[in-house]
């Protein structure tokens, strides 16, 4: 029988951070519960807050249930966790600007050159161009889990465009009208800051070519998009334009806004579409969603490109075994942040361990995302794993996997009144001129009894995360 | 050997397009086997963006046309002085590594028949008689024939086919040689084809091997030859659209036309002719 880091009582005693929650917890009636639960989903629902997790598909209107039990750390426990995540985003970043330059990582033999070289997300494109203050990423974000106190392990990095920033904002946002009383006992670090601090990120690493303050726009592939309620959000909070491709053009060594006032140039673009889709002239050419010359205008120095295209390659499945690798080599530093221990199917070992030992083990393909295609051994029928040792005796490269990690738990509101569900955590960390966190993250919730699978598509909610003051 | 080279691209569109950008890779690469000696790319009424050379060594140049316009001409002239290197890439500035050309695309994927064509190299002494090997078999397993495919037929399709031009030989002896685990990818540029010369067309197009010691090498299935004086080299990509010396799209929904004229002469059958 697994035990789980339970956040919140330690052997039936409250945990510090969340000594001032249980009175508020006991104290709420199953009737006053009920109604501040439809209050709350009103107020997402007029807000219009109703988009999936990046790559997590699923019903993009569907409303992401919201848990209005908050997730508490001390001041002590973010301050390790944020010298990690920055520690880590540091490491992406450098790693980046050496594979698409020297590839010393490479050469010292500390990744395989065919992970990085022969890596679909590895855009020949760029090597050799610097993009502006040399950074790649400049929204990390980090999927972090909890096993005990002071265990943290990442899951995955995001280095292109991590989406669920905006539930981070609007969850604080709702609990702070719902429960004003809560963030007057506690002192609670505020999290407001984020989309000036993303703003001041990206003009900070406006090309070369632009003098002035610089225009940033946010590039998105439209209102079909699943995640565009975050890109009107983010686009507004920022004070920037919000455009499409079609709303951008080439026009000599610089982009264009088209507006009503005629053409503005464009110095820094935040873009929520994939590489493939940025410029058809570069990438596929049958894109419509990108501007066709972005790419020259970017390689040339006229403009930025957050993130960077090949950001993508740092974040690969497969990549990310290395990444504690790439902190050492570069930062020479020991990781604060630990790997979940992988397997790697393709490796004939591996596949052995991997094999054997199937009941026990989460399994997933390399490059799938969501929470589809992946095998929760100990919460699976035994047909379910001998099924899914066929799929992987069929495609050994095509899978990872990882020991099933006994997640932490946070009080949750559920049908029967209160209980423990498990939890993970999402921080976005800022790369620019420097590097930058609020002291927050979005924290996803496996609503459904002793599920582990947090994502939104697979019955996940969403919580309000705390940092409080010292 | 001076080779000289006019060619003319015309874009027409049946109504008026509100602006035009184009991507060039119109510049001959800068390596042991050729000068330039004088080379000029204008477009009607173009404005020059932004010129650099990328990763794989190739000068990109940026244009656009503000409209309305309804045609515009891309002309290139020049003069490059070439020698024969007997195919080999000496002396090219570049930084993308080799192996990032082991990556597969569309048009370069292998099927069954594609990889029986790539045991040509079994038991081959060495990579670079492997090399000469797979290209023979492409030569040999597509004839030259023109109008049987067209510019999205696969290096697959074509050997079912077995008829192409240089694009499908080209695509069919990287796919073959990336199966073997050699990079491999796809050149575009100029013939002079002479009067005993096969009828290629001027606009041509090759692959490049990369061979252990020796570097990128180019192989020309399409005229059983390796690279010589009479070749010059302007980009390369993974496949054909992705080393397209011209890369473009107008804004309009006016249907866009295309004419090209290419004319690859020596020094002194210019002279002749005038």
């Amino acid at each position: 029988m697994t035990t789980y880091f339970n956040e919140m009582y330690d052997n039936g005693a409250v945990r510090a951070p969340y000594a001032r929650l249980e009175d508020w917890m006991r104290q709420m009636p199953a009737e006053l519960r009920q109604m501040k639960q439809a209050e709350a989903e009103t107020l997402f629902r007029r807000i219009g807050i109703t988009f999936a997790v990046y790559g997590e598909g699923g019903d993009p209107d569907r409303l992401i249930p919201f848990d209005m039990f908050p997730r508490v750390f001390t001041a002590a426990e973010w301050t390790r966790l944020e010298r990690g995540i920055k520690q880590r985003a540091r490491a992406l970043n450098m790693f980046l600007a050496d594979v698409y330059g020297r590839g010393e990582i490479v050469k010292a033999g500390r990744i395989p050159a065919r992970l990085v070289y022969e890596n679909e997300a590895y855009e020949k494109a760029v090597v050799g161009f610097v993009p502006p203050k040399g950074v790649y990423s400049h929204i990390v974000g980090i999927d972090l889990v909890r096993t005990g106190p002071d265990e943290f392990f990442v899951l995955e990095d995001n280095c292109r465009t991590p989406s669920g920033v905006s539930y981070m904002l609007e969850n604080r946002e709702i609990m702070m009208r719902m429960f004003p009383d809560l963030f007057r006992e506690n002192r609670i670090q505020p999290v407001d800051s984020y989309s000036e601090r993303l703003r001041r990120t990206l003009a900070s690493v406006a090309p070369a070519k632009c003098t002035g303050e610089p225009r940033v726009v946010l590039l998105t592939p439209g209102h079909f998009n699943s995640a565009y309620y975050e890109h009107s959000f983010l686009a507004d909070l920022m004070g920037v334009e919000l455009v499409e491709g079609q709303d951008l053009f080439v026009e000599g060594e610089f982009v264009w806004m088209r507006t009503t006032e005629g053409p503005k140039k464009v110095d820094v673009i935040y873009r929520r579409i994939d590489d493939a889709f940025i410029d058809p002239l570069c990438f596929r050419p049958d894109s419509m969603l990108g501007v066709p010359g972005l790419m020259d205008v970017y390689r040339s120095g006229g403009v930025a490109i957050c993130s960077a295209p090949g950001a993508g390659v740092a974040d690969d499945k497969a990549v990310y075994t290395f990444v504690p690798e790439m902190v050492r080599f570069y930062l020479g530093e020991e990781p604060i942040l630990n790997n979940v221990p992988t397997w790697q199917c393709g490796k004939a070992d591996d596949l052995k361990y991997v094999l054997d030992n199937l009941p026990e083990l989460v399994v997933k393909e390399v490059h799938g995302s969501g929470g589809y295609g992946m095998l929760v051994g100990p919460k699976s029928t035994k047909a379910e794993v001998e099924a899914f040792r066929l799929k992987i005796l069929d495609d050994p490269d095509n899978y990872i996997a990882q020991p099933t990690l006994a997640l932490s738990t946070t009080p949750t509101f559920v049908a029967e009144g209160i209980a423990p569900r498990h939890v993970d955590l999402r921080p976005y960390c800022l790369v620019g001129e420097s590097i930058d966190l609020v002291p927050g993250a979005l924290t996803r919730v496996a609503l459904k009894d002793g599920s582990l699978v947090v994502n939104s598509s697979q019955g996940g909610g969403v919580k309000d995360t705390w940092v409080l003051a010292e | 050997m001076r080779l000289t080279v006019d060619h003319v691209t015309c874009y027409r569109y049946a109504a008026p397009v509100r602006g035009v950008v184009q991507s060039h890779r119109l510049t001959p690469s800068v390596f042991e086997g050729q000068t330039v000696l004088d080379w000029k790319v204008t477009v009607t009424d173009g404005l020059q963006g932004g010129s650099f050379r990328d990763g794989a060594g190739d000068r990109i140049s940026a244009w656009s046309v503000i409209g309305p316009v309804s045609e515009i001409l891309v002309q290139v002239t020049g003069t490059v002085d070439t020698r024969d290197l007997a195919g080999v890439l000496r002396g090219h500035r570049e930084t993308v590594r080799p192996e990032v050309y082991l990556r597969d695309t569309l048009p370069t994927r292998v099927d069954t028949a594609l990889i029986d064509l790539s045991e040509a190299a079994e038991g081959a002494d060495g990579p670079l008689e492997a090399a000469h090997r797979l290209s023979a078999a492409v030569a040999e397993a597509i004839a030259y024939r023109p109008g049987v495919t067209e510019a999205h037929t696969t290096a697959a399709e074509a050997l079912g086919l077995g008829e192409g031009v240089c694009q499908d030989h080209a695509h069919a002896l990287i796919a073959i040689a990336r199966h073997r685990g050699m990079p491999a990818r796809y050149v575009s540029g100029y013939l002079f084809a002479d009067a005993e010369g096969k009828a290629h067309e001027a606009a041509h197009a090759w692959a490049e091997i990369w061979l252990p010691g020796l570097g990128w090498v180019g192989f020309d299935p399409a005229n059983a030859c390796c690279p010589d004086e009479r070749y010059i080299r302007l980009s390369s990509g993974f496949d054909a659209q992705d080393a397209a010396p011209i890369r473009g799209i107008a804004r309009g929904p006016g249907a866009e036309t295309m004419a090209v004229r290419v004319a690859v002469c020596t020094q002194g059958q210019q002279q002749e002719q005038q």
